[in-house]
């Protein structure tokens, strides 16, 4: 059951790009070598999962941790910003989303 | 951006005659908790810029989210108050992508377990054949939290498209949203643009019945995408879709309905394929003009939130929910129509104007439902559509429609008066009676005045005595027209009526 999972350089260059990470295209081997080890650690839970173990997605065996609607403090505006790279208007000022030619 | 990009279109009757259209309708609505969904920040409208926000709607490391109690209540009511089924057990999921709106670079949102699922809505259209019902089927209503708010700068138009920069303000950031989404709307023909329109109306409605949101579609606080495909005939595999956005009326639910279905049908009978996009409409000129194309940048990797619990509601409670959901809108509208006994037609004319809330308040308040209909579907819809907003956001109630009428019922006000009342209260001046009495407005009852008056107009146009003399009773209205001037409109027109013809002595 533990095959290795198969990871392509398509496949390492589209993740790259979703998480707008610029790898150089001669290191797409390299990663997706070592991708391909980790899914298959991770695949090794597949041995021990039973028709009768359902998927999880949590560790704790909880439901419905809810919390009363009521207002808490906030921080102030300035604190807010204060990590931001850059303010404008007491907003955070971020770079141009589009990227247009 | 490409401005003014005129797009060929079909004429809508050739639409109906060579394709068929349907629907998909994803309705955004921003629940009115004072929280927001995971965390305890305020959400109140128009807050100065990032006052309301903390390490959790930030996204700051460290940071877990508390799923807000009344979000779920609220999320389960409406999915009962749509038919849906609610989930035993279900759980929030991340939809990652990158856009400066969310700090956390994914919106917790749900995914394949959406809290409610498979219901409906009855909306009825008014078609060449009468009132007909349309069910509207709903997928699922699912949770999720609203983003924070951008401002582009740079560039012309304040859009996306040629800004230098943008600027973001988080206190909208992680408001609880309930995003309600059709299934496919077919065999509504030509009606789909009623049809849309007609079910936003109705699911306002519940919504606002229900009072979990303000429903306010030009504060954003109710959203809708519409989602418009057209196909050869009903047999024929579903076409590509379109999603327009920016629809902040319902107005403009129908428009935009209209709009892209004969733009879409411009592009298919010209032999060319209509692209799956999101299409943005504009109010002012009518047209929508392309988004961007669904693309690569869409692949949202969704996986199970692993910072929230799953949300499991118990049968018990979701059995008390449904026992305490109000009356359904459409339930009440068919007894309310009983209990007043008054046709489709006068229905009808009380829905569409939005005023059955309130003409049933001002009944509750003492006023016949005849009157009651009579101010709030005339007189105060049309200073409502003067003014370009709802019935309901109007600064008059209920209780000010029963006051005036009382007083037309009791004979101190005549119609003419009353109105004047309205507008006053309208412009702020007080209750009825605070303006009744500010400006002395009273119809004169005693017959001294009016008589004087009679016989001053009577003196001033002694050809019009003539007439009447000689049996032509028509051109009493000439004097009662002069008597009403004279008194300035505080006479009673039929008892100026009844004392003219006593004085010539000429019988009714």
């Amino acid at each position: 059951m533990s095959d290795t999972p198969s990871i392509t350089r398509a496949d390492v260059a589209h993740l790259a790009s979703l998480a707008r990470i610029d790898l150089p295209p001669e290191s797409l081997d390299h990663y997706a070598e070592q991708l391909a080890v980790i899914l298959g650690a991770v695949a090794q839970v597949a041995e021990v999962a039973a028709d009768d173990i359902p998927p999880m997605s949590h560790p704790l065996p909880l439901v419905n941790v809810f919390r009363t609607d009521e207002v808490r403090p906030s921080l102030t505006s300035d604190e807010a910003l204060s990590g931001a790279p850059s303010v404008e208007s007491d907003r955070f000022r971020v770079p141009r989303i589009l990227d247009e030619a | 951006m490409s401005t003014a990009i005129t797009e060929p279109v079909v004429p809508y009757d050739e639409v109906i005659a060579e394709f068929d259209p349907v629907l998909g309708l994803e309705v955004h609505v921003e629940l009115g908790t004072a929280t927001k969904m995971f965390c305890g920040c305020p959400t109140e409208f128009g807050a100065e810029p990032n006052t309301q926000t903390c390490p959790t709607c930030l996204g700051l490391p460290g940071s877990l989210p508390v799923v807000n109690a009344i979000g779920v209540e609220s999320a389960i009511r409406i999915g009962l108050a749509l038919n849906c089924s609610i989930a035993e057990w279900c759980r929030f999921a991340r939809k990652n992508y990158f856009y400066p709106d969310m700090p956390k670079n994914f919106q917790t949102s749900q995914y394949d377990e959406p809290i409610c699922f498979n219901g409906y809505l009855d909306v009825e259209v008014e078609t060449d054949d009468g009132m007909r019902t349309f069910r509207v089927e709903i997928e699922r209503a699912h949770m999720e939290e609203d983003t924070g708010k951008t401002s582009h700068q740079g560039g012309a138009t304040g859009r996306i498209h040629g800004a230098d920069y943008s600027l973001v303000d988080y206190n909208r950031a992680g408001i609880p949203l309930i995003e309600i989404v059709t299934k496919p709307i077919t065999g509504t023909g030509k009606y789909a643009p009623e049809v849309a329109k007609a079910y936003v109306t109705a699911l306002r409605e519940i919504l606002r019945g229900l009072g979990v949101s303000d429903v306010k579609m030009e504060q954003g606080s109710l959203r809708c995408d519409a989602n418009v495909s057209l196909r050869p005939s009903p047999e024929s595999p579903l076409g590509t879709r379109t999603e327009t956005k920016n629809v902040n009326s319902l107005r403009s639910v129908e428009r935009s309905v209209r709009y892209e279905m004969t733009r879409q049908a411009a592009i298919l009978r010209a032999g060319n394929k209509v692209m799956q996009e999101t299409r943005h409409w504009h109010e002012d000129t009518g047209v929508t003009t392309s988004g961007r194309p669904k693309s690569d940048a869409d692949d949202y990797r969704y996986f199970p939130e692993p910072d929230l619990v799953p949300i499991a509601p118990s049968r018990e409670w979701v059995e008390q929910l449904r026992a305490a959901l109000p009356e359904n809108p459409s339930v009440l509208r068919a007894r309310v129509q009983a209990a007043w006994g008054i046709s489709d037609f006068e229905m009808m004319a009380v829905v569409k104007a939005g005023a059955l809330e309130l003409v049933a308040a001002t009944v509750a308040a003492g006023a016949d439902q005849a009157a009651a209909r009579k101010w709030w579907v005339g007189e105060v819809t049309r200073i409502a559509n003067e003014r370009g907003v709802e019935l309901v956001d109007l600064p008059i109630t209920p209780v000010d429609i029963a006051r005036v009428e009382a007083m037309v019922g009791a004979g101190a006000l005549n119609d003419k008066l009353a109105r004047q009342v309205i507008e006053a209260v309208l412009a702020g001046e007080g209750s009825p009676d605070d303006v009744v009495a500010t400006r002395g407005l009273a119809v004169v009852s005693d017959d001294g005045p009016l008589l004087e008056a009679i016989d001053a107009a009577l003196a001033e146009a002694p050809d019009v005595a003539e007439k009447i003399l000689s049996g032509k009773l028509a051109a009493a209205g000439a004097i009662v027209g002069a008597v009403m001037k004279a008194t300035r409109g505080q006479a009673d027109a039929a008892r100026v009526r009844e004392l003219l013809l006593e004085r010539l002595g000429v019988a009714e």
